[in-house]
């Protein structure tokens, strides 16, 4: 029996997953068992299946992904704190017809953003808004964020999120669906082979609003994990996200082709 | 000769930025320098020449909408008054860290806090010193005219991005309100998207298949080459100390006295010194043209000639004297004089306070 040799083995017939050009060869900055690694995977796929690479500008947050840019390989601006839905206006209204994203937490976008975000979904603007929750300050070491969930414990929570002098978790993407500048709106999750796929069909279809050119935002939002602020192990983290955050961060398309589901 | 019309201060840098080739003004409305906005909305420059103008929800929204245009390579301005310049000082910090090009203006009111409408000059310091976190600088142009309204938006665009840093037009509220004689520039072409690519290959523009991408950013976790990016601001900041200080001296070459001015206090001392000279006061005007870079070894040489004295005229409480001191280092005495909290001084107490002041004792 003839010797099988590398050469023989990396054959395009043979290829069955390849990481896309569009992700650097950067390490991730993620903790292990992070879903923003597979949220930012998603993206760049996507933008690279629809062949948008030449004309997309990324816009980084702050936040654990504030370093997107050093992952995602197209045009990026890194925004200050809360402002990316500004910045990315800023660009897509003096480049109509280039592809404009915003990739933000929970944090950037719901509470120190939330002017930005809910004005730009107001008025419009013809981006894709990619927003990760994972229900707490991840990379400020697990602060309390606007999406912390009631009883939540967190280091500026330590006996749980009290609603009473602590206010409620913020459900900004049933807020924005309310507006008529969303185009389509979803919530979706990447801790699952299945999940990941319906999360890429929906990031799709948010890509291809843009490039379509469809009256208004396109909001995904990415109910996520965060073992090292939630302090379980990434295997734990994920039950408990099911357990806990999807009944109350329930996923799904909220708005479809300017529609409300009912 | 250019187009010639009567125009308030406020219209006429909002004319300019149309006829600059401006691609977006992005503005939230607040007295007074309301104006701009307005006309910009009213005379529809997305007919004209294809310019943006879009109403922002907030100060902090329009300078960030700024930042990510300027980093795509276009030419875009925002302007406000004092509380909203003040709401804008994150976004001019991170645009001065990512050496992005943009022009903006400040038409200033008395405060601080809400302060009041009227005129007043007590932003310097935010202007000159940094008003945002981190070292850094801006240029700093202050139009003493309804033409230089006009004419610094051109001047500040090219200043911008010769050295991709924000240039602040630094008005006040007499200069955006009053209504004078301009001469329009001609009409400069918008670039091509095409033309923008080209033209600036540090843009993002979308990264073409096979080159690098471009990452605009003010960040880098590595401290040392954190520094070294410092390092070059502040040799950029030097260059530009050498090389684009403006200033107007009028009736100087004999003077024993200096009168230190900018924008309407320039136009105030400017009377002031005229009435001194009737006296027989041997007394000049130094008008900064720019606050940084401020002309310091030039108040260097004319202290060589034997001036006896400098007053720094501002409506403020005392702000750019600092920099006339540090300037003429003890060669003369320097005295300080200004109405504040939006009171503009009459060029009688303008002359009674260099009587006093300097020339008395």
């Amino acid at each position: 029996m003839a010797e099988i040799t590398f050469e023989d083995i990396v054959k395009p017939e043979n290829l069955v997953y390849k990481k896309t050009d569009l992700m650097t060869d950067k390490a991730l900055s993620y903790c292990p068992g992070c879903g923003h690694g597979t949220a930012h995977r998603i993206v760049m796929e996507i933008i690279e299946e629809l062949g948008l690479e030449e004309k997309t500008i990324g816009v980084a947050p702050v936040g654990c992904s504030v370093l997107a840019y050093e992952f995602m390989n197209i045009d990026m601006t890194q925004a200050a704190h809360g402002r990316a839905p500004a910045v990315a206006t800023g660009i897509k209204r003096v480049y109509p017809d280039k592809i404009v994203f915003t990739y933000q937490g929970d944090g950037d976008l719901a509470a120190i953003g939330t002017a930005e975000t809910i004005h730009a979904c107001n008025r419009g603007e013809k981006i894709v808004i990619i927003f990760v929750n994972n229900g707490i300050y991840g990379m400020t070491g697990g602060q309390m964020a606007p999406t912390t969930l009631p009883g939540m414990k967190s280091s500026t929570s330590p006996f749980g999120r009290d609603v009473e002098s602590m206010g409620n978790p913020l459900k900004m993407t049933e807020l924005v669906a309310q507006l008529p500048g969303t185009y389509f709106v979803t919530r979706q999750a990447v801790h699952t082979p299945a999940a990941v796929r319906r999360a890429k069909k929906s990031i799709r279809k948010a890509f291809e609003n843009q490039v379509n050119k469809k009256p208004g935002i396109s909001f995904v939002e990415i109910v996520s994990n965060c073992n090292s602020g939630w302090k379980m192990t990434p295997t734990d983290s994920n039950k408990w996200m099911e357990d806990n955050m999807f009944p109350f961060y329930p996923l799904g398309d909220i708005k479809v082709d300017g529609q409300l589901v009912k | 000769m250019g187009e010639l019309k009567l125009m308030k201060g406020n219209e006429a840098l909002a004319e300019a930025a149309i006829r600059a080739g401006a691609d977006a003004y992005f503005g939230y409305p607040i007295t007074p320098q309301s104006e701009v906005i307005e006309y910009l909305m009213a005379e529809k420059p997305y007919d004209r020449t294809g310019m943006v103008v879009l109403q922002a929800e907030s100060e902090i929204a329009a300078i960030n909408m700024v930042y990510g245009a300027a980093g795509a390579g276009k030419r875009v301005l925002t302007s406000s008054s004092s509380p909203g310049v003040s709401l804008k000082q994150e976004g001019i910090s991170y645009i001065a860290g990512s050496e992005l090009p943009c022009v903006y203006a400040n038409v200033v009111r008395g405060g601080p806090g809400l302060g009041t409408i009227q005129p007043s000059q007590a932003d310097y310091f935010q202007s000159t010193k940094g008003g945002g976190h981190g070292d850094y600088k801006q240029i700093v142009l202050a139009p003493a005219s309804v033409q230089e309204m006009s004419d610094f938006v051109k001047l500040g665009f090219d200043l911008a991005f010769q050295y991709r840093i924000p240039v602040l037009i630094l008005s006040d509220g007499v200069i955006g309100q009053m209504m004078e004689k301009v001469e329009l520039f001609d009409q400069i072409p918008r670039l091509t998207d095409e033309e923008v690519a080209e033209k600036y290959p540090w843009a993002t523009t979308g990264k073409k298949k096979g080159t690098e991408r471009r990452i605009i950013t003010s960040l880098d976790l590595d401290s040392n080459k954190m520094e070294e990016h410092n390092l070059h601001l502040q040799r950029k900041y030097k260059t530009i100390v050498e090389n684009e200080v403006r200033y107007e001296l009028i009736d100087c070459d004999d003077a024993e006295y200096i009168i230190v001015a900018y924008g309407s206090s320039a136009r105030i001392s400017q009377k002031a010194v005229q009435m001194a000279r009737k006296k027989g006061i041997k007394v000049g005007l130094f008008r900064l043209i720019t606050l940084f870079p401020f002309p310091a070894k030039q108040m260097q040489e004319l202290c060589k000639k034997g001036v006896k004295g400098w007053l720094a005229v501002e409506m403020s409480a005392g702000q750019m004297v600092e920099d006339v001191m540090l300037s003429v280092k003890g060669c003369a005495k320097v005295e300080h004089f200004g109405r504040f909290g939006g009171i503009v001084h009459t060029p009688e107490e303008v002359l009674r306070a260099l009587e006093e002041k300097i020339i008395g004792d």
